[in-house]
């Protein structure tokens, strides 16, 4: 049995994107490591469409279509959380999601 | 089994090699600037696995996107940003949580495994339609064609959004 003709494989390395994910926004303390670890759960999700679509899918545009869609997301998402990161490093001298408590300062 | 196969499994494996490597270096690095190049290692290996997956135009989209864009701003943002001045400040990782997060991880990763292997899928009736570019244009423009209108708003009102606030920031890092 080929490894790359597997639905399991893809599934298996998704699900280790993911948990990569989970372990660095839970360990890194800054905002933009948070950042770098939400990259992760978005690729395993998209990676894990993206098989699904491959391999069960009756339409096989649907899930790269949805992947397409997630990586627009990110691209939104990460150029609005650097900027937030600045306004906040601006505010309260550190990135740092310990430090950064006060709604208002 | 040919020689071919044998390649392709080859370099499927080279892919997986790239997303733990790089995923690791990104979760253990020692500075943010690391962690972004492991990011975008694991996000190649990413590209290549579309590419066995049978979409080469994904995996052309997720190097330009993340790789190409992604990476870049937040190469951008830490270099722009905080600058750290003691050691302690420039370490990414808290010793704290170490235990919990990876915990965490592991637990859901062994039980999410054991869904997956233990789950027998089934496929669906394949309807028409191909893995070619054509094919995903003509879907994404007749019956895609909201949601992708509003990804292209959702674009341009997120980049003004942006702009403002970095624009914000700047004005009061200023003062």
């Amino acid at each position: 049995m080929m490894i790359s003709d597997n639905l399991s494989t893809y599934l298996i390395i998704s699900l280790f994107l993911f948990s990569l994910g989970i372990y660095g926004m839970v360990r890194h303390r800054s905002f933009i490591g948070m950042l770098i670890s939400s990259e992760f759960i978005l690729n395993g999700a998209s990676l894990n469409f993206v098989a699904f679509n491959r391999f069960l899918a009756p339409n096989p545009a649907v899930g790269q279509i949805f992947a397409l869609f997630i990586m627009a997301l990110a691209a939104a998402e990460s150029a609005i959380i650097v900027s937030i990161v600045l306004m906040v490093y601006s505010r309260f001298h550190s990135i740092d999601p310990d430090k950064v408590r006060d709604l208002k300062h | 089994m040919n020689f071919y196969r044998l390649l392709v499994e080859a370099v499927f494996v080279i892919f997986i090699i790239m997303i733990c490597y790089g995923g690791f270096i990104a979760v253990r690095a020692r500075y943010l600037m690391n962690a972004v190049m492991g990011l975008a290692l694991s996000l190649l290996g990413v590209a290549g696995l579309y590419f066995h997956l049978g979409s080469p135009f994904l995996a052309l989209m997720q190097t330009l996107i993340y790789v190409g864009a992604v990476c870049v701003i937040i190469a951008f943002g830490i270099m722009v940003g905080p600058k750290p001045k003691h050691d302690e400040e420039k370490r990414v990782m808290g010793r704290r949580n170490a235990i919990l997060a990876s915990m965490a991880s592991v637990c859901g990763f062994t039980l999410l495994i054991v869904a997956v292997i233990d789950t027998a899928w089934v496929p669906a009736r394949s309807g028409k339609g191909d893995f070619s570019v054509a094919f995903l244009g003509e879907n994404l423009l007749n019956q895609f064609c909201l949601a992708f209108e509003l990804i292209s708003v959702l674009l341009l009102t997120a980049i003004l959004g942006a702009l403002i606030i970095a624009n914000i920031g700047r004005e009061e890092s200023g003062r």
